[in-house]
């Protein structure tokens, strides 16, 4: 039983930007004098389709300024579209910003009854899940003091346990609600885990590659109000932060030509174990094999760079070949072998390799996240680095 | 529009209009007593300078109840308007991050004034009864006038709160208005100090002075120039009537129009 949630057909949307700060009777005089127009037009989005189906825990992934946040507008009703279409099957709640219509000037109590209204909710409704609400925020104690009087953290725990009692059938989640300290984010998370096994269709609007793989079932990249990709999670991670990679470097080296045959490219990639059978699971401490394939057809002198990062993408681990003492490779195929040893923690990593040139300034061609690997939970070590180690008493 | 009163559009009203008054009252040591004090110390005062030191009206019976009435009609006019036009400005919190029936943020600052005028016609009936003025059956007609009003300042409403969006200008253009409205109103003036006939029926043909004075005719005297009476045709009641459908329906096509753009706007 596959049914459509949202569907977005060929959504074009810009806005016009005032030249001068608001409009007002004197500058429509002024302006008609000039024969000059008071605003310039932004294109933001250009020419979107896609659909989400309905249970689907969909992820919008882009840059600042990619016009994502425009596109959960859009998706929310509050923009309307220049030109196409959104369709949208069933309750649709917005999360842009939690608390919203919070009055510093009413009680914890009146604003849970005003959020409420806001998100849907007859007051006798809020009454009956307002204790809930108040256990879950843990604030039964500040509940008849005024708002003003709450600090930051006890405000957006408020929100946030009213924002998870709105009960409909698609919600759209902006990536402000996963700011907070790192407990905050984890309740977070558990609750958008548990919306998904109800079968809620959600849509996560985010720059935050880790969550999307983590929650999604498919996510659509878009950069500069352009579809860039849409399909499986790992797939648009790869594009994304490939996507980033590529604007820093042609920020740096504008003359370098994106689709340059003759660079040396990465063809492939092999993690082994020291027996050199292929293996993606790895003991604390054991030896790792990993071998990078290349293609260098004008003999380009090339180095290789190496990354591992974790599951946070915390960037745990970097080095390349020159550091290493070689020299830069001269074939026009093969491949360079790296050997560590995985002295981490237990978890999930990623690794990223690089095609540089001698002095590390261009980077011809960048793979990120070509592989992956699982350190087994043998022993309850914590934190990212295992440093030999020993006790004496 | 099957929708615009559903339980949920009715929770959010309700509870957007009790925000509205509690905030209002925030601090203040009497609270909601100020509704019906701030009507009653303003009679006091126009009382003072109307009919004590001016004299005027001294042809119309009950004068001092009268000229409360005008004014406590007049007060809920600019006070609905004014709160109107800046409902959805001062909402554009909401209006950008949530989706919400735009009407609904009119609407309620417009229940905001209505409640503030039923207080007032309170102190109203407690000085007629004081007053011994002879309430007849009549009376039952005032909810006509007071419909009229608030149509037509819902109409108003809808139109500067959709423009005040684009043109801040508005404010500034509303407060003279209001001041030239409230003089070409015989709200202070008994309307029979106007000696021109055609002059009468320009100023009656108002939906808002034509109200008052239907109002003031059914609860306080028989000796208000109606609409009715400058005419002589109780059927020119249709003028001030139909400038109130032609006002709504202007508002609420222009706000329609222009709602969509709100969030983009502000």
């Amino acid at each position: 039983m596959e049914t459509i949630a949202i569907e977005v057909k060929n959504v074009s949307k810009s806005f016009k930007l005032p030249h001068e700060k608001h409009g007002s009777v004197k500058n429509i005089f002024v302006n008609i004098f000039k024969s000059k127009k008071g605003y310039e037009k932004q294109r933001v989005l250009q020419d979107i389709s896609f659909s989400v189906k309905t249970g689907e825990f969909f992820g919008i992934v882009g840059k600042n300024g990619s016009g994502k946040s425009t596109l959960l507008k859009l998706l929310a009703g509050i923009y309307s579209p220049n030109t196409g279409s959104i369709q949208v099957n069933g309750q649709l709640t917005p999360f842009i910003e939690l608390g919203v219509g919070f009055n510093p000037d009413l009680t914890g109590r009146e604003n849970v009854y005003l959020n409420g209204a806001l998100l849907g909710f007859s007051r006798a409704e809020v009454g009956k899940m307002y204790k809930e609400i108040v256990e879950f925020a843990e604030l039964s104690k500040f509940m008849d003091q005024k708002l003003k009087n709450y600090s930051s953290g006890m405000q957006v725990r408020l929100a946030f346990s009213i924002a998870i009692r709105a009960n409909s059938k698609i919600l759209l989640i902006d990536e402000v609600l996963a700011v907070g300290d790192a407990a905050f984010q984890q309740k977070c998370f558990d609750v958008f885990a548990e919306l998904k096994n109800r079968g809620t269709t959600i849509i996560l609007v985010t720059h935050d590659m880790n969550s999307v793989l983590r929650f999604c079932d498919r996510a659509m990249l878009i950069n500069r109000g352009d579809l860039v990709a849409i399909g499986k999670p790992t797939k648009i991670a790869d594009e994304y932060l490939e996507l980033n990679y590529e604007s820093a470097e042609n920020n740096k080296t504008e003359n370098k030509s994106k689709n340059d045959v003759t660079k040396p490219k990465i063809t492939g990639f092999k993690l082994s174990n020291k027996e050199g059978k292929t293996e993606h699971k790895f003991k604390p401490g054991q030896e790792i094999n990993a071998e990078i394939f290349y293609k260098n057809e004008n003999k380009t002198p090339t180095q290789f760079g190496f990354q591992i990062f974790n599951e946070a993408g915390v960037y745990c681990f970097g080095t390349n070949s020159k550091v290493a003492g070689l020299e830069p490779l001269l074939k026009n195929t093969g491949s360079i072998k790296m050997n560590f040893k995985a002295d981490l923690t237990p978890g999930t990593y990623f690794i990223t390799v690089a095609s540089m040139n001698s002095n590390s300034t261009v980077v011809y061609n960048y793979k990120a996240k070509i592989a992956d690997f699982r350190i087994t939970k043998e022993t309850r070590y914590e934190g990212v680095a295992l440093l030999p180690h020993s006790w004496r008493a | 529009m099957k929708h615009i009163f559903s339980k949920k559009n009715r929770a959010l009203l309700s509870e957007l209009v009790r925000t509205d008054f509690k905030i209002r009252y925030q601090g203040s040591i009497l609270g909601y007593t100020w509704s019906l004090l701030k009507p009653l110390l303003l009679f006091v005062i126009l009382y003072i300078v109307f009919v004590k030191f001016l004299k005027l009206g001294s042809g119309v019976p009950h004068y001092p109840i009268y000229l409360l009435l005008g004014i406590v009609m007049w007060s809920f006019f600019a006070e609905m308007t004014g709160l109107g036009m800046g409902s959805i400005v001062g909402r554009g919190d909401l209006i950008r991050k949530i989706r919400i029936p735009r009407w609904i943020i009119v609407l309620s600052s417009s229940i905001t004034a209505l409640i503030n005028l039923f207080l007032n016609l309170v102190i109203v009936f407690i000085f007629l009864l004081i007053n011994g003025v002879d309430i007849t059956k009549s009376i039952l007609l005032l909810p006509f006038s007071l419909i009229q009003l608030y149509l037509f300042s819902l109409g108003v409403s809808l139109i500067l709160a959709t423009a005040f969006v684009k043109y801040r200008d508005v404010s500034h253009i509303w407060d003279v208005a209001l001041q030239a409205l409230f003089y070409l109103t015989p709200i202070l003036y008994p309307l029979s100090i106007i000696t021109r006939i055609l002059f009468q029926k320009l100023l009656l043909i108002s939906p808002i002075a034509s109200a008052i004075q239907n109002a003031r005719y059914v609860t306080v005297t028989k000796e208000t120039t109606t609409i009715g009476h400058v005419f002589s045709n109780q059927w020119a009641n249709i003028i001030p009537v139909l400038i109130t459908a032609i006002t709504l329906a202007l508002g609420i096509l222009y706000f329609k129009k222009e709602s969509k753009n709100f969030a983009e706007n502000l």
